[in-house]
């Protein structure tokens, strides 16, 4: 799927290796960076709040996608390693009182650490056996989140101050989305370079033929760590964020159903795709939000529908899953190029 | 000791029903090579239909055990012929999340059915407990394990003796070879989906019988990684073994280590030995040992 | 011949695989700047002599140098930073990457910046990617691939495959070439252009070459030297005309009828 345009011809190899590669998109995409900064004086607190929980869930979704998308192994431990970045995060914000920007790096190279000790299996591990050891990660973590309870607080849990920017206390969505949308800023296009650049190309190639990469000069294990090593530090971030965003974090939140959501993200936005893991974070944020919105219509008439909402949200969610398999296994980011490409032409299409 | 034989009766049990939840599972990934997420939920959809049939439309539960294995059955092969049929050939990964989807699906139909409570199957086996020595067992226990035993029994016959067993062993060894056989490689699949069904729900209802029935039954679903791990992802033998172990395994941890630590360790232990297990046997005890070849 | 630099010394390696004796006890030396062919039937044990020189399968015995240095047990990533390189008999390219990538990624050891600075982009990475480009486009222009740069792998025909695979070694910038049946499958004229480009490789970039191969016009053609094995032994070596009049080799392989 590479189109290119007419008349576009580049004049040194330096051009062609950039993202957008038009005028065209390049204006799109700072205006549409501008318009996402002055966003929020003309939104509510419900959609700010939306706003922020999908920015979160778009770091967690890039750091899987660069493992799992990118690199080729399935992880199911996403959402324990987000927990680890929580936990973190809380642990030495309140211990050591350090200063939010200190303390999110922080967590997140903790989270990398425990995560590469996690990839250690797949030094001898391939395919479906080292998923499976990652799901082991997910239950041994969660059960050190429940069980340590000098450091995680167990389940009861564990409560932090708000981030303290230069004594703005980022208390409200307002306030945050701001620090957020900065954050994933600078992470998406941080993963966007490691991806383009040869640390992404390796990882590919363990990804597409881990045999030739090998051949190739790449030392297939110590990428392989640093994979699961980068997409803990995002999983790390991810989960820094939501403790300063919650300031309560308690184990439930961080359970096989929250990994199964971020790989559900990758899937349904599209494998290996930085911009997918975008798309698939904002849709499976707002999928229950959607439901919950469809399910308050109807609970007058049928009040039922209240208590079995769980169910139905958890009954949705598989079929959008589903679905989206049998008939756009490729993702929302096909359909995406498919549209672009479309009005490339417009309106005379041939 | 007594107390440690209680453990070890109490583990063959669980262990018993673990090997032939994975021996759904082995069979799917063997023929298909799917790995199936939602081996738990099939469990669980088999134990509630029996219990319907037995509790609702008051049924003896011999009758209703045999109609529930017939409807798992009928399960399992629309679920292959609609959902996983059109998945051949797509990677890993979205098979993965496709049997995922599939779970999440069947349990939240569950719940949406028969609610979130735990459930009871009627007194069917005497309360009384038979003692051997000093030890008591209860007939539940007895009939699992007889139960799990007749099965393993008629499928390994099945497999070695029947044409249709052999045309399976063959699917699994070599699809392409098969096919050339003359085998319908499809129905083959679509057959192994309906077994492991059929197994899963036997699993489910000798559990419902032990337990009594609610939706996080379906972490069997879970609990069946370990196991399989355990004995080789492609191993039937592998599972039997392999689910008798791990389930000895995770009551001795239960017994012992939990009262010191105060509760989890049941459930995490199977995954901590299994990471060890794969470190040390990448394929397992009885599993197939892949050939790098260029 | 003798006073030549020897590049690569294979000396008496055996393969076991579970009992099978893949190659048993095998020896042989390959000069700098040659083409040397290994010739035999199926299951003779090329491959497998091809993945111990390249580390895939680790020798059971035996040792093998690579200019002068013991490289028997060395991990295979190592080797291709040696000007060690390869080609594989079944196309083993990276399917779901482009063109330029999968010849960029052979460029991967060249490139020294880390993470911190991939990251960033700008300055050290952006430069290192340009000058690195250009030379893999040197490559591209060699084996006239330059229209394929942007397409996918998977999008492309076998014999261009096989091309790429050869770019992809090339930018490697290696000193002894290991090819694994490059013509297998091509047309004729396919073949034709992939003779000229060994030819090349060999005398224009230097590059010693060992070469797998079945077609033997091809290889009668373009060696220096051939060995022939059979069921894991060495049959004999020697120039071609030699190798071809060696009866041992005629009903081992070429069949007892006069063959050219």
């Amino acid at each position: 799927m590479n189109y290119t345009n007419c008349g576009d011809f580049k004049t040194s190899y330096k051009k062609d290796t950039e993202i957008y590669q038009s005028l065209f998109s390049k204006i799109s995409i700072y205006s549409f960076l501008v318009f996402l900064f002055i966003l929020p004086f003309f939104i509510d607190d419900y959609f700010l709040y939306l706003l922020n929980i999908i920015m979160i869930a778009i770091i967690g979704a890039v750091g899987l996608n660069i493992l799992t998308g990118i690199t080729g192994l399935i992880s199911l431990g996403q959402g324990a390693f987000v927990g680890v970045g929580a936990y973190a995060a809380g642990y030495i914000s309140n211990k050591f009182g350090l200063n939010f920007i200190l303390v999110i790096p922080i967590a997140g190279f903790i989270t990398a650490l425990v995560g590469m000790v996690f990839g250690i299996p797949s030094l001898r591990l391939k395919g479906l056996y080292l998923s499976i050891a990652t799901l082991a990660a997910q239950f041994i973590l969660e059960f050190v989140f429940i069980r340590a309870e000098s450091i995680t607080g167990g389940v009861t849990g564990l409560s932090l101050d708000y981030a303290n920017f230069f004594n703005i206390h980022l208390d409200n969505d307002f306030k945050f989305y701001f620090f957020a949308l900065l954050l994933t800023i600078i992470l998406v296009t941080a993963a966007k370079n490691i991806v383009r650049t040869k640390i992404g190309r390796a990882f590919l190639s363990i990804r597409d033929n881990y045999i030739a990469a090998e051949a190739m000069g790449i030392n297939i294990f110590q990428y392989k760590i640093l994979s699961f090593g980068i997409s803990s530090f995002y999983a790390g971030v991810a989960g820094a964020m939501w403790a300063y965003y919650v300031t309560i974090i308690t184990p439930e939140h961080f359970t096989i159903g929250v990994s199964i959501q971020y790989l559900s993200m990758i899937i349904i936005g599209g494998l290996g795709k930085i911009l997918g893991s975008i798309f698939g974070a904002i849709f499976i944020t707002i999928l229950p939000e959607i439901l919950r919105f469809v399910a308050d219509q109807f609970t007058s008439n049928f009040p039922f529908l209240t208590q079995a909402f769980a169910s139905i949200r958890e009954a949705a969610f598989g079929i959008v899953i589903i679905l989206f398999l049998l008939f756009e296994p490729e993702g929302i980011v096909r359909r995406w190029n498919l549209i672009k490409a479309y009005f490339k032409l417009w309106p005379f299409s041939y | 000791m007594e107390f440690f034989i209680q453990i070890l009766v109490a583990g063959v049990v669980i262990g018993s029903i673990y090997a032939i939840v994975a021996l759904g599972f082995t069979l799917i990934y063997k023929s298909t090579g799917v790995v199936n997420f939602a081996q738990g939920e099939l469990l669980l959809v088999g134990a509630y239909i029996c219990l319907q049939l037995t509790v609702e439309y008051k049924l003896n539960f011999v009758i209703s055990f045999f109609v529930t294995l017939l409807f798992m059955f009928i399960f399992g092969f629309l679920v292959e012929k609609i959902f996983l049929r059109k998945m051949i050939g797509e990677p890993i990964i979205s098979i993965i999340m496709l049997t995922i989807g599939l779970s999440s699906v069947f349990k939240s139909l569950v719940q949406l059915i028969w609610g979130t409570d735990t459930k009871t199957f009627p007194q069917i086996f005497s309360e009384e407990p038979v003692e051997i020595g000093n030890i008591t067992i209860s007939y539940v226990y007895i009939f699992s394990i007889i139960s799990v035993a007749v099965f393993l029994i008629i499928f390994s016959v099945f497999f070695k003796k029947t044409k249709v067993g052999i045309a399976m062993r063959a699917v699994a060894s070599d699809q392409q070879a098969a096919l050339s056989m003359g085998i319908d490689v499809k129905r083959i699949f679509a057959l192994s989906w309906a077994i492991a069904a059929v197994v899963s729900s036997v699993g489910g209802i000798l559990i419902g019988n032990i337990n009594g029935i609610n939706t996080s039954l379906s972490q069997f679903g879970l609990k069946v990684f370990p196991v399989v791990i355990l004995g080789g992802l492609d191993s039937i033998l592998g599972a039997i073994v392999g689910g008798l172990i791990i389930g000895i395994l995770e009551n001795i941890a239960g017994g012992y280590i939990d009262p010191i630590i105060g509760g989890g360790a049941k459930d995490v232990f199977p995954f901590i030995f299994m990471i060890v297990i794969l470190m040390i046997k990448p394929y397992g005890l009885f599993g197939t040992v892949e050939v790098e070849k260029v | 011949m003798a006073n030549r630099d020897i590049i690569l010394d294979v000396n008496k390696v055996y393969l076991n695989f579970g009992g099978i004796l893949a190659i048993a006890g095998v020896s042989f030396k390959v000069y700098k700047g040659e083409i040397f062919s290994i010739i035999g039937p199926n299951g003779a044990g090329k491959t497998s002599i091809l993945n111990t020189i390249t580390g895939i399968y680790f020798p059971s015995k035996g040792k093998i140098l690579y200019k002068g240095k013991d490289i028997t047990k060395m991990p295979v990533h190592k080797r291709s930073t040696m000007g060690l390189v390869r080609t594989f008999q079944n196309l083993e390219l990276f399917k779901g990457m482009t063109v330029l990538d999968n010849l960029m990624l052979s460029r991967h050891n060249f490139l020294n910046y880390g993470l911190i600075s991939s990251i960033f982009y700008f300055g050290k990475t952006l430069k290192q990617e340009v000058i690195h480009r250009k030379r893999v486009e040197e490559v591209i222009d060699f084996l006239n691939l330059s229209s394929y740069r942007k397409k996918h792998v998977f999008e492309l025909s076998y014999g261009i495959q096989k091309r790429v695979e050869l770019a992809r070694a090339l930018c490697l910038e290696p000193e002894l070439i290991l090819l694994d049946e490059p013509m297998a499958g091509m047309n004729s004229e396919e073949t034709e252009d992939m003779a000229r480009y060994i030819i090349d490789i060999n005398e224009e970039m230097g590059v010693t070459v060992i070469l797998i191969e079945h077609d033997m016009n091809v290889v009668m053609d373009l060696s220096s030297r051939v060995m022939a094995l059979d069921f894991g032994e060495k049959v004999c070596e020697g120039l071609p005309e030699e190798v071809a009049k060696d009866k041992r080799v005629i009903s081992a392989y070429l069949g007892e009828e006069k063959w050219i």
